[in-house]
């Protein structure tokens, strides 16, 4: 199992180390703070929104996950505020991007 | 420590031209070899190559194309301040007896595969750099209440003294409505907001105290280094108003130089996108958080180049690799009273901020007569 083989059936996935409980992001398979080796757990899927702006009639958002995963996701419906909390409702890869789709919670 | 300077430097027109990326390196340094009479290939020890081209074994092509046969020969990649970092590698090699001349020539295409951070991936389908760029001016312009009217300042100011810069891309200067009413590439980030990825060289020639003499009678002094990465992902920035990565780099630099940033009488300051320029003015400490603009406002109206004197790389284009280069070079010719239309007067230190993928990491370098 790896981040982007559960992130190709859409599943959310975060890496923790073992040892020192360390959220490690970007994913790997070892700790970015002991080099434990991680352990896979579902993650949360809601955050807030950090920051966004618009292209076109596209909203991308900057989003905080479990305090601590930071990504830019689309969001799907509805118009975004600082601290807006927020779900991903789908993710995966696409043309070899991670894409994350969000939503207003 | 020994003195480590700057003896010569060739620089190429910034362009759009389709040429070879070995055609752009040899340009640039043919340029430096012909202002630079007492240069022989036989002087040169080390020949550093910046680019993000993915060409390989470019250090030793332009070797072989120029004649030279040096000791070391590699390329060095660092996304947007690959140019300082070389400088920097080449000032070790002098510093620590490996090298005592050394040449660092930059270069990079129009169609660069350097402008996008494949690895990414916390960006999403978000990797260009207008994505950040929009990140950051909205954060800006939210936590200091700036408008789009004041950031088309920094434009405005960095076209208008391209004008005087013979190598710049830019053509022509533009008034704060054209900037507001250019194409919209997103909510926050206007066209003429950003720098534009082009084909340019540089070429720059570093030497031991000694050697620096047989070259120039007129050598300038690189007297402080800092360098910070605080990681490679956008996402994994503290704060998206300022440059953590810079506020290190500048610090230690000034330290190194023993100066602080008051004696420094001119700046070339990494402006990728326009927000860039008041977040790097007060993350180097030129001014207070929340008051680059207003920095900015009082250099543009009167007419004082202090600030990116070249045009920044809004003004100049921005070669990637051929960048922080172009930038020392600024610099060194401001120091030499050589900057024609764009010298800022008795400027005696100056300043480079070279920084790489939204200020992940940061190059300052502090330069003296």
């Amino acid at each position: 199992m790896t981040f982007e083989s559960e992130l190709y059936k859409g599943n959310f996935t975060i890496a923790e180390c073992d040892k020192c409980k360390k959220i490690v992001w970007p994913p790997s398979e070892f700790c970015n703070n002991c080099f434990n080796q991680v352990i896979w757990r579902k993650g949360a899927c809601e955050g807030k929104i950090i920051e966004f702006s618009k292209k076109n009639n596209e909203y991308f958002c900057l989003i905080e996950i479990e305090n601590h995963i930071k990504v830019i996701g689309k969001m799907t419906s509805g118009i975004p505020i600082e601290g807006n909390k927020i779900k991903i409702d789908k993710c995966g890869i696409r043309e070899n991007n991670y894409f994350f789709e969000i939503s207003l919670i | 420590m020994s003195k480590v300077g700057i003896a010569s430097y060739g620089i190429t027109k910034f362009s759009m031209e389709d040429s070879k990326i070995e055609s752009v390196l040899l340009e640039s340094t043919k340029k430096l070899f012909d202002d630079t009479p007492n240069l022989s290939r036989k002087d040169i020890d080390a020949v550093l190559v910046s680019t993000n081209n993915n060409s390989k074994y470019l250090s030793a092509i332009l070797s072989e194309m120029s004649g030279i046969e040096p000791k070391i020969a590699h390329s060095i990649e660092s996304l947007c301040n690959s140019g300082t970092n070389s400088i920097v590698s080449a000032y070790s090699y002098i510093a620590s007896g490996l090298a005592d001349v050394v040449l660092v020539s930059g270069a990079e295409r129009y169609d660069s595969t350097g402008q996008i951070l494949e690895w990414d991936n916390s960006r999403g389908e978000f990797k260009h750099p207008i994505f950040w760029a929009s990140i950051f001016t909205k954060a800006y312009k939210r936590e200091f209440s700036i408008t789009d009217e004041q950031l088309a300042l920094v434009s405005a100011k960095n076209h208008k003294q391209s004008q005087h810069n013979p190598y710049a891309l830019s053509k022509k200067v533009y008034s704060l409505k054209e900037i507001i009413n250019s194409k919209k590439l997103t909510d926050d980030l206007r066209l003429l907001d950003c720098s534009r990825p082009c084909t340019g060289g540089a070429s720059i020639l570093l030497a031991s105290e000694d050697s620096c003499k047989k070259f120039t009678d007129n050598p300038i002094w690189i007297t402080g280094i800092g360098q910070k990465t605080m990681s490679a992902g956008f996402t994994k920035n503290m704060a998206f108003s300022s440059m953590e990565s810079t506020q290190y780099a500048a610090l230690s630099a000034l330290k190194m130089s023993k100066h602080s940033v008051m004696d420094v009488n001119v700046a070339e300051v990494h402006d990728a996108f326009a927000v860039c320029e008041p977040m790097a003015l007060e993350s180097i400490g030129f001014t207070d958080k929340g008051k680059g603009m207003d920095m900015i406002k009082e250099l543009h109206t009167t007419n004082n180049f202090k600030i990116n004197p070249r045009g920044g790389l809004i003004g100049a284009g921005h070669p990637l690799g051929a960048t922080g280069i172009a930038q020392t070079i600024e610099i060194t010719q401001q120091l030499q009273s050589n900057a024609e239309k764009r010298q800022v007067e008795n400027a005696k230190i100056g300043l480079v901020h070279n920084m790489s993928a939204a200020a992940t990491s940061s190059t300052v370098l502090v330069l003296e007569r």
